[in-house]
């Protein structure tokens, strides 16, 4: 018999994971904190989104996008040596196999061909280590588009092999010199380009955050891998479902694709976050690039810097929906440290011959921890998404091993 | 329907009177806690003949602000300005005989809650509000709150914003409505938009609330022009840029008098 850990609510509540309700609401949270100059521009890109979701047109063309650009579906892969060592069937799900290296390409692809379907000639995009960024350039170049990244001035120092990708792709990189000169500010200041170029530019937000209908739009664009997941693991899995489901979590979109493909199902979900970027785990009840959701904030009010060693979760806040579900009950969110996931990363490295991103090695971190500590009974299964692969995250290995 | 001067508040009363005096409005901008006896821009502003202030409270990530306005709040949280101070220093000041205008981001709205917030305002003697990125459809839960704690939130329109979206905010809007002169953030520009004058004008067409214009509103010259379509303007980024570069109390006297000017000037000439 297996023992329910006592931080779990049993049973999904139907529709979870479905459309949000009015206003793009998420329980309390989400909406479109847009200023009214944004307003009209997401209401436009809203429309177009639902429009085109609708049609087999347009879903068969990113299909198609996906299979012959990115080279979906991405394989199931048992991580045999590491079950054995920790006494769970753990499987990874190979977002590090797509076109470009990470999960990233499958929204970017998806938010692309609407721009274009709409009209728009240019992409604006933030990015913080560059994986957003590169894959806008990308599908920007794939499409014919122009690119526009705002990338922060500390990350542009970090990150020097993806910004000179991003331009030989054929994007503009602008630094980001304000603030933190992080993936925050990169994000504010790429909202206020929006603001001067909505009528010829789509703004392509990387993750499940910003104002209505981007957390939700999103989180469409990345279901594609917990619905691989879950049809794989139907035809992998004795039980047919995993019995928990785990992710790492930035602004949280492979954790939100993931999720949705088991949402409705008895698999328990965890999101794992950054211990210094810990929006779910550790957040307020605020608002900031448009949307009502938790954040790191001082005692004044003030958002806070996230510290992570994974630039990817350097993220003081986190996406709507993932406050709900964490309301809900529906999924758990626990956080990693910095040296936790480094060594996660090297033990993935050795067992299975995989390097994974640093993001990523957060979801692993947890799966390790909790197989020893007794979260993961002896025999459960695990899914684990593996949003991307480490070759970004070698120059940070090799100063920290 | 009760005569709208009667129903308004404070500000609204006290900036349609001005307005109907045959007065061009001026609400200069000031990034509160910026230095050191930073109120005594105050009473600069008031004594040069602003008709309204507007107290910046500075955000950690102000997403609608240009980098004039940018700077002002990274150097006024980097020495320690906070929501409870200024509203603290404010609540020191004598009568400046203007209304007192809070401008600020939701996130801080929401920190102690509207209510909360809304209440620690008045108590300093706060009357308006203005909250960029809260637009009408998501202001409920302040709009109600603050009418109970006697603040008045003024709603933002923008060139870009649909006539029955623009209907619905200037009938919510509480004190006046501010027009976006502009697509694009808070800063210095060198002439006055194309886009302001049409705003104004749609504003003007479906309220008689005043309307004031503002983004990029930097020159006594863009303030006379700006004069010809709405009621008054707001000129924040001219303001801080000289804050930012030493300009003291007296000099800023001088720059919001030649603003006064501007729209005395304009007046008669339209009067
Ligand atoms: C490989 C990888 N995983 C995860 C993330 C975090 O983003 P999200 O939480 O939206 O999946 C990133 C972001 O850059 C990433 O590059």
């Amino acid at each position: 018999m297996r023992t329910v850990s006592p931080w779990w609510e049993p049973a999904p509540p139907d529709g979870t994971m479905g459309e949000p309700r009015a206003r793009g609401r998420f329980g309390d949270y989400g909406g479109r904190y847009a200023p009214e100059s944004l307003v009209e521009a997401c209401r436009e890109v809203d429309q177009a989104f639902r429009e085109a979701w609708a049609d087999p047109g347009f879903r068969g063309a990113l299909a198609r996008l996906l299979a012959v650009h990115a080279g979906r579906p991405t394989p199931l892969t048992p991580a045999g040596r590491l079950s054995e060592a920790l006494g769970v069937r753990l499987y990874l799900k190979r977002e590090d196999l797509t076109h470009t290296g990470s999960h990233k390409i499958n929204n970017v692809l998806g938010q692309a061909l609407l721009a274009t379907r709409m009209g728009r000639r240019r992409l604006i995009a933030e990015t913080g280590a560059g994986q957003h960024g590169v894959a806008t350039a990308t599908a920007a170049a794939l499409l014919g588009l122009d690119a526009t990244v705002f990338m922060g001035e500390r990350d542009i120092e970090r990150q020097a092999l993806n910004v000179f990708r991003m331009r030989m792709l054929g994007a503009e990189v602008v630094p980001v010199t304000t603030g933190s000169r992080t993936l925050k500010d990169a994000t504010s200041e790429a909202m206020r380009h929006w603001v001067g170029a909505t009528g010829d530019s789509h703004y392509c937000i990387g993750s499940v955050v910003g104002p209505d209908p981007y957390p939700w739009m999103v989180r469409e664009f990345q279901r594609v891998i917990g619905d691989e997941a879950r049809a794989q693991c139907a035809a992998e899995l004795r039980t047919g479902v995993p019995d928990h489901v785990v992710a790492c979590v930035g602004g949280g979109s492979n954790a939100a694709g993931t999720f949705a493909g088991f949402a409705d199902t008895t698999a328990r979900l965890v999101g794992v976050e950054a211990e210094g970027g810990a929006g779910a785990s550790r957040g307020r009840l605020g608002v900031l690039h448009g949307c009502r959701s938790l954040f790191l904030q001082d005692d004044d009010g003030q958002i806070t810097e996230a510290h992570s060693i994974a630039a990817g979760l350097d993220y003081p806040g986190v996406g709507p929906e993932h406050a709900h579900l964490r309301d809900l009950g529906r999924a758990r969110y626990v956080t990693v440290s910095d040296d936790e996931a480094a060594a996660a990363a090297v033990r993935l490295a050795r067992t299975e011959g995989i390097v994974p991103a640093l993001e990523s090695a957060h979801a692993l971190a947890w799966v390790i921890r909790a197989a020893a500590g007794g979260d993961l009974p002896a025999g459960s299964t695990v899914l684990m998404t593996l949003s991307g692969r480490g070759d970004k995250d070698v120059s940070t290995l090799k100063e920290l091993l | 329907m009760t005569n709208p001067t009667l129903a308004a508040g404070e500000v609204e009363r006290h900036l349609r009177a001005r307005r109907d005096g045959g007065r061009g409005l001026l609400m200069p901008y000031v990034t509160g806690g910026i230095a050191p006896g930073w109120t005594d821009y105050l009473s600069a502003f008031a004594d040069a003949g602003a008709d309204a202030i507007e107290v910046g409270l500075p955000f950690s990530d102000p997403t609608l602000d240009g980098v004039t306005i940018q700077r002002a709040s990274a150097a006024a949280l980097a020495r320690g300005a906070s929501t409870r101070r200024i509203l603290a220093d404010l609540a020191g000041l004598p009568d400046l005989g203007v209304p007192l205008v809070a401008s600020t981001y939701y996130n801080l709205v929401l920190h102690d809650g509207p209510e909360a917030f809304c209440a620690a305002l008045r108590r300093a003697g706060v009357a308006g509000l203005i909250v960029p990125d809260l637009p009408v459809h998501e202001a409920g839960e302040l709009m109600d709150v603050a009418a109970a704690a006697g603040v008045e939130p003024a709603l933002l329109a923008s060139p870009t914003t649909p006539p029955t979206r623009l209907a619905e905010i200037a009938a919510r809007s509480r004190g006046f409505v501010y027009a976006v002169s502009l697509m694009g953030t808070t800063g210095e520009r060198d002439g006055l938009a194309a886009s302001a004058a049409e705003l104004a004008g749609r504003i003007r067409r479906v309220s008689d609330r005043p309307v004031l214009l503002g983004f990029g509103i930097s020159t006594p010259d863009q303030a006379r022009r700006a004069r010809r379509h709405a009621d008054g303007v707001v000129v924040g980024a001219a303001v801080m840029r000289r804050v930012l570069d030493g300009a003291g109390p007296d000099d800023l006297r001088a720059f919001i008098a030649t603003l006064r000017q501007a729209l005395d000037q304009e007046c008669d000439r339209s009067g």
